[in-house]
């Protein structure tokens, strides 16, 4: 389906239209500050609306890019302006547009200095997020996945906590050692095929042994992005030192721009290779669920305790791109989502407290039920999703995966399911510690429950979080056309490739 | 109105949830108890309509999870054992409601107590009115979460908070298999809803499944793994250890969850697949064995506690024993019979003994009771009556099932039936010598309670002693009345298609051909506990002391319970902990920032000094730097692209 209007690129400019008008916005300190928190709302919230068209309008019968737009950009070298989204992606800027309005609103009182700069930030941020996950030509996704880093890497130095320089630099050298072997591999495919345009590049079939060396490339980066074990340390620290609202833009979307990227690139691309290192991804993918509940269990400060599942929970979505099966995928894609939405609420909810007593340090509270019984409810629900119960959307994902696992290797299946146990041990444990028990700290006897404005920030988590539980036919249908042409293409590809061989012998 | 039977407890739930400070203590108790009673009213005419009239239904609701070949809707399946547990669950559960009203009086939080009860009601409706293994799950899971947050109803207590985090977790360790199962079930039939897999199973009794570089008989892995969700749920042995810490919830909850209905769950699993089971023998061979030794242990336990609710919970998970044996010989019928009877009984006993609490002033130690029984006559009455059924006395419920199922052992003329039988046996004459222990402890003897708890007892009000009366009176006729339907003359009619047998055999009728010795002992030999009881704790007094004394090593091993807690603490609970906090100082920590970042970072320091001039120290410069960086590059590659 085509639109008259080019309505991805609305989606992908309208943040940094907004960015440019906080930029104009002049006056004593307060005034700006509070007339950059309502325009970066506004126009946040206008991407949202302007979003929802994507999903309105998509078509579900097809695997085709759709919405698609393409202007000569470079062209003596082939490259486009092209953007388009399919069943997968358009989840993941539905996934930024919903998120960051609530950033915006988390952000409200807790953000006091360079409010200005703040939200212009934010609203950059957003635009390239969109923008990579709409990319359809390789140089223009590079510029976008490079240059989220930078607002990113900016909100964790400037609006972070102690350390956050320290976080800042682990964050952005890890992401960016990745990310050069990337460069690299998008220029020797350049060479090869002589095209950076993705859906073209889909089609194409490459040497098998070069196929390896571009995935481990490809593989470097987006293993630091997800991030996978043993290049998650960057993670907790970065988390524990940014502020709320971007560990939630972090833990939603950022971390899902790596697995977008196996999606987007290494499976259709690099069908052999993929087949080649499947078993390296479910090693590395069942060590991070075990071993990073495992340390979640033993954390101490709350955001590090998040941040830990959070590599268990992507844990599960790698295992489930690599079954390429129809349920491991479509799993892995509701994981991601469902992820990027309780995670998202699980930083909020520390942030909650934080902007209350300032500290993450969980022998700081027990007993808020007393105080804040909304607050406990609000929280179980997010534990509830994390820990995957049935009717959350937490469960929808994580049992796709296993059921699209035992398909495809029941020792993965069996080994990643232990997952759910450790899961269940150190949220509960954490919550327990937090909520439950006696009031006994002075501080804490006079602490508030949500206001409203934090109300309206996890509402609409929770009904999104319930919904996808109960009834995720929406999410399904809409992605359902684009894996399994993903998974059919992979087959296809497969079977030419050995009857290759087998000519050749 | 079958829809209406299931929904309506969650529509009480919600309302006196999040409605429970417009309506106050009161008005939440009528709306959840109000919704909880119309819905027993309706699962009494379901039970009628479905078991009694033979008409089976299925009302589809909408599509859940559609994924490929991965299709589940969420669909409510009435057929008649479906139609027992709902009659079972919504009666049982409108009792503990009303009773609630009561013994929750002085709580401080009427309306969060009442609805979690109604919300765990309609998890467990949803869980024995599901169509297909997913939907089954989720109300397995959700009342595993309403038992979660039952037990640590009290919050302030550490040791509720513990018990209920023991309960969740434990339980995730039974439903890591049941989960397991459910995926082994889809890569077997390519469906997870009963009615397909059910009519593909024979065709597949021969099939094999590749699991874990294992070349098994598919059937049997698969039921083994969907029994250990059941072992998990029902408190079987190795993972029961939740089940007598779960005592810490309020009285009311132990006995709708962990007595009459949620432990059950794992026992209704098994007579729901019991197509699966009957093409798995080697399976049902387990929960055989599995079930008659839960069955002795946790009676052997049972005999050295002395929190009253405790040795009531070591007596429920006992009992669920012999209703999983009966599963295992295939007496699917007289397991869920005996289900039935001891929801009205056992239910009894924990609302009498909750009663024996709230007069007692909260006290739950036996040691510390004694001498009550003129006080609290009604109550005193009532756990005769429960006791009564529960050690099998002739005419009361238990009689008829748990004898029942002795039998169908003893019938099935296998070794593992004759284990099976001889095990029961022996947990009957404990049964028998635990119950009246425990109410000589408690009602006779010299009072050993402190006078201000003394003079404070008093005969529990009516909100309380009604829903006991109503109780009492199925834990004297739901035997007798129950026998003609699910085991008598009526019984196929009845069961319809719901329980399956393999076609030529009919366990419950070698149950019936069994020797007239074999019908006699239990009731011997309860009547044997019963009169031990009396002498050791009523005419000799010392003696038990003595026993304890002389047998010190038997004593303590039964005191801390065969050592369960303490073994599992050390096997896993430690080293998870100690493993947990290694990982992250060493691997995270030394080896993998050691080398990686912060090593590169060290050796990069050296270099950082000279070139330190050009740095400015502003974040933008950086991220500047780096945006011309890749333009560099780019441009790099466009000029030698354009030369070659």
């Amino acid at each position: 389906m085509s639109y008259s209007w080019p309505i991805l690129s609305l989606v992908t400019f309208l943040p940094t239209i907004g960015a440019l008008a906080i930029l104009l916005i002049r006056g004593d300190a307060k005034t700006v500050a509070r007339n950059a928190r309502a325009t970066a709302l506004w126009t946040s919230i206008a991407t949202f609306i302007v979003s929802i068209f994507l999903w309105v309008g998509f078509d579900t019968s097809t695997a085709d890019f759709q919405f698609v737009e393409k202007i000569a950009w470079i062209p003596s070298f082939g490259i486009n302006y092209h953007m388009g989204v399919d069943g997968i992606s358009v989840f993941f800027v539905l996934l930024s547009t919903f998120l960051t309005p609530l950033c915006i609103l988390a952000s409200w009182e807790a953000i006091e200095h360079r409010v200005k700069e703040y939200m212009i930030a934010f609203l950059v941020l957003e635009t390239l997020m969109i923008g990579m996950f709409c990319a359809l030509d390789f140089v223009l996704f590079y510029i976008f996945f490079e240059a989220v880093l930078i607002p990113m890497f900016l909100i964790i130095g400037i609006w972070g906590g102690g350390r956050r320089v320290y976080a800042a630099f682990k964050f952005f050298l890890y992401t960016l050692t990745g990310s050069v072997l990337m460069l690299i591999a998008i220029l020797v495919i350049y060479f090869e095929t002589e095209t950076t345009d993705i859906p073209t590049l889909l089609d194409a079939m490459l040497d098998p042994r070069m196929q390896l060396w571009l995935w481990l490339a490809f593989f470097a980066s987006f293993a630091v992005k997800v991030p996978m074990w043993p290049v998650h340390t960057w993670l907790p620290d970065a988390h524990v030192e940014a502020p709320t609202a971007g560990s939630v833009i972090l833990a939603g979307v950022l971390l899902k721009m790596g697995a977008y990227g196996f999606l987007r690139f290494s499976v259709p691309m690099l069908p052999y290779a993929t087949e080649y290192f499947t078993p390296l991804i479910y090693t590395l993918s069942i060590v991070a669920v075990i071993y990073t509940s495992l340390v979640a269990l033993a954390q101490e400060d709350m955001k590090k305790l998040i941040a830990y599942s959070s590599v268990a929970h992507m844990g599960f979505v790698t295992i489930g791109i690599f079954t390429l099966t129809q349920q491991g995928v479509q799993g892995a894609v509701v994981q991601m989502l469902s992820h990027g939405f309780v995670s998202g609420a699980l930083f909020l909810c520390v942030g909650v407290i934080y902007d209350r007593i300032h500290t993450r340090e969980i022998a700081r509270y027990g007993g808020l039920v007393e105080r804040m019984p909304k607050y406990a409810l609000v929280f179980m629900v997010f534990m509830l999703a994390s820990v995957g119960l049935p009717g959350t959307s937490g469960f929808v994902g994580e049992f796709l995966i296993l059921v699209g696992a035992f398909e495809a290797n029941t020792w993965v299946a069996a080994l990643a399911t232990t997952g759910i146990i450790l899961g269940a041990a150190y949220m509960l444990y954490l919550y327990r510690r937090v909520i439950f028990g006696k009031l006994e700290k002075d501080d804490l006897k006079a602490i508030l429950d949500l206001n409203p404005r934090e109300i309206a920030i996890f509402a609409p988590l929770i009904v999104v979080t319930v919904w996808m539980g109960i009834w995720p036919a929406p999410f399904l249908e809409v992605m359902d056309a684009s894996i399994a042409n993903l998974i059919e293409q992979h087959k296809v590809a497969m079977n030419a490739l050995q009857s290759v061989t087998v000519a050749g012998n | 109105m079958y829809a209406l039977a299931i929904f309506l407890p969650l529509v009480g739930a919600i309302l006196a949830g999040f409605g429970g400070r417009a309506l106050g203590d009161r008005g939440a108790q009528i709306v959840t108890s109000g919704c909880m009673l119309i819905s027993a009213v309706l699962g009494c005419i379901i039970l009628a309509e479905v078991g009694l009239g033979g008409n089976p239904q299925t009302v589809e609701l909408f599509s859940w999870i559609n994924s490929g070949a991965f299709e589940v809707n969420w669909t409510l399946r009435f057929d008649t054992l479906t139609a027992v547990m709902v009659f079972v669950v919504t009666v049982v559960s409108s009792m503990v409601h009303v009773y609630s009203i009561g013994y929750m009086s002085h709580d401080p939080h009427i309306p969060r107590f009442m609805s979690y009860l109604s919300f765990f009601t309609f998890f467990m409706l949803m869980l024995v009115t599901a169509d297909n293994l997913l939907q089954m799950f989720f109300g397995w899971e959700g009342v595993g979460l309403c038992s979660y947050l039952l037990i640590g109803f009290w919050y302030e207590k550490p040791e509720a908070n513990a018990a209920a985090i023991k309960a969740f977790v434990v339980n995730r360790v039974g439903d890591f298999g049941f989960a397991l199962g459910i995926m082994g079930v889809f890569l077997m039939f390519n469906s997870i809803s009963f009615e397909t897999i059910f009519a593909a199973a024979p065709g597949k009794a021969d099939a094999t499944i590749q699991f874990l570089g294992f070349e098994a008989h598919a059937l049997t892995t698969l039921c083994i793994l969907l029994f250990i969700g059941a072992m998990g749920k029902s408190a079987q042995l190795g993972l029961h250890t939740w089940l007598p810490d779960a005592m810490e919830g309020p009285t009311p909850v132990s006995a709708l969850i962990h007595a009459a209905t949620m432990v059950t769950a794992g026992v209704f699993m098994v007579a729901r697949l019991s197509p699966l089971f009957e093409y798995a023998p080697d399976a049902l061979t387990l929960v055989t064995i599995v079930g008659a030794t839960t069955c002795l242990f946790a009676a052997t336990v049972a005999l050295t506690q002395t929190d009253i609710k405790r040795v009531i919970a070591y007596s429920t998970c006992s009992q669920l024993g012999y209703m999983f044996f009966a599963c295992g010989v295939s007496a699917y019928s007289a397991g869920i019979f005996h289900l039935t009877t001891h929801a009205f009984f056992k239910a009894l006993l924990f609302l009498g003994a909750g009663s024996v609490i709230h007069a007692m002033s909260s006290e739950q130690d036996m040691r510390r009771m004694g001498g009550i029984w003129k006080m609290i006559p009604v109550t005193y009455t009532l756990m005769w009556i429960g006791s009564l059924a529960l050690a099998g006395i002739p005419f009361f419920a238990g009689f008829y099932s748990k004898d029942l199922i002795i039998e169908a052992a003893f019938g099935a003329n296998t070794s593992v039936g004759m284990y099976a039988f001889w095990m029961g046996i022996i947990a009957a004459i404990l049964t028998a010598f635990y119950s009246w222990r425990l109410i000589i402890m408690t009602f006779h003897g010299e009072s050993r309670a402190d006078e201000k708890t003394l003079a404070h007892v008093h005969e529990s009000p009516k909100v309380m002693l009604i829903p006991l009366l109503v109780l009492a009176v199925g834990a004297i006729f739901s035997g007798f009345v129950g026998y003609a339907y699910f085991a008598g003359d009526n019984m196929n009619a009845f069961w319809g298609d719901s329980i399956f047998v393999l076609p030529g055999t009919d366990p419950i009728a070698a149950a019936k051909q069994v020797p007239a010795w074999v019908i006699t002992l239990p009731i011997v030999v309860a009547v044997v506990g019963i009169g031990a009881a009396y002498y050791a704790y009523m005419a000799k007094p010392d003696l038990p002391g003595l026993l304890a004394e002389r047998f010190q090593g038997t004593y303590k091993f039964l005191l801390n319970k065969w050592y369960f807690d303490e073994l599992y603490d050390f096997l896993f609970v430690r080293p998870a902990h100690r493993l947990g906090r290694n990982l992250w100082k060493d691997g995270d920590g030394a080896v993998i920032d050691g080398l990686g970042p912060d090593g590169v970072a060290s050796a990069a320091r050296y270099l950082a000094q000279k070139v330190a001039s050009m740095q400015s120290g502003y974040v933008y410069h950086y991220a500047f730097a780096m945006l011309i960086g890749v333009a560099g590059i780019v441009t790099w590659y466009l000029v030698v692209g354009s030369g070659g």
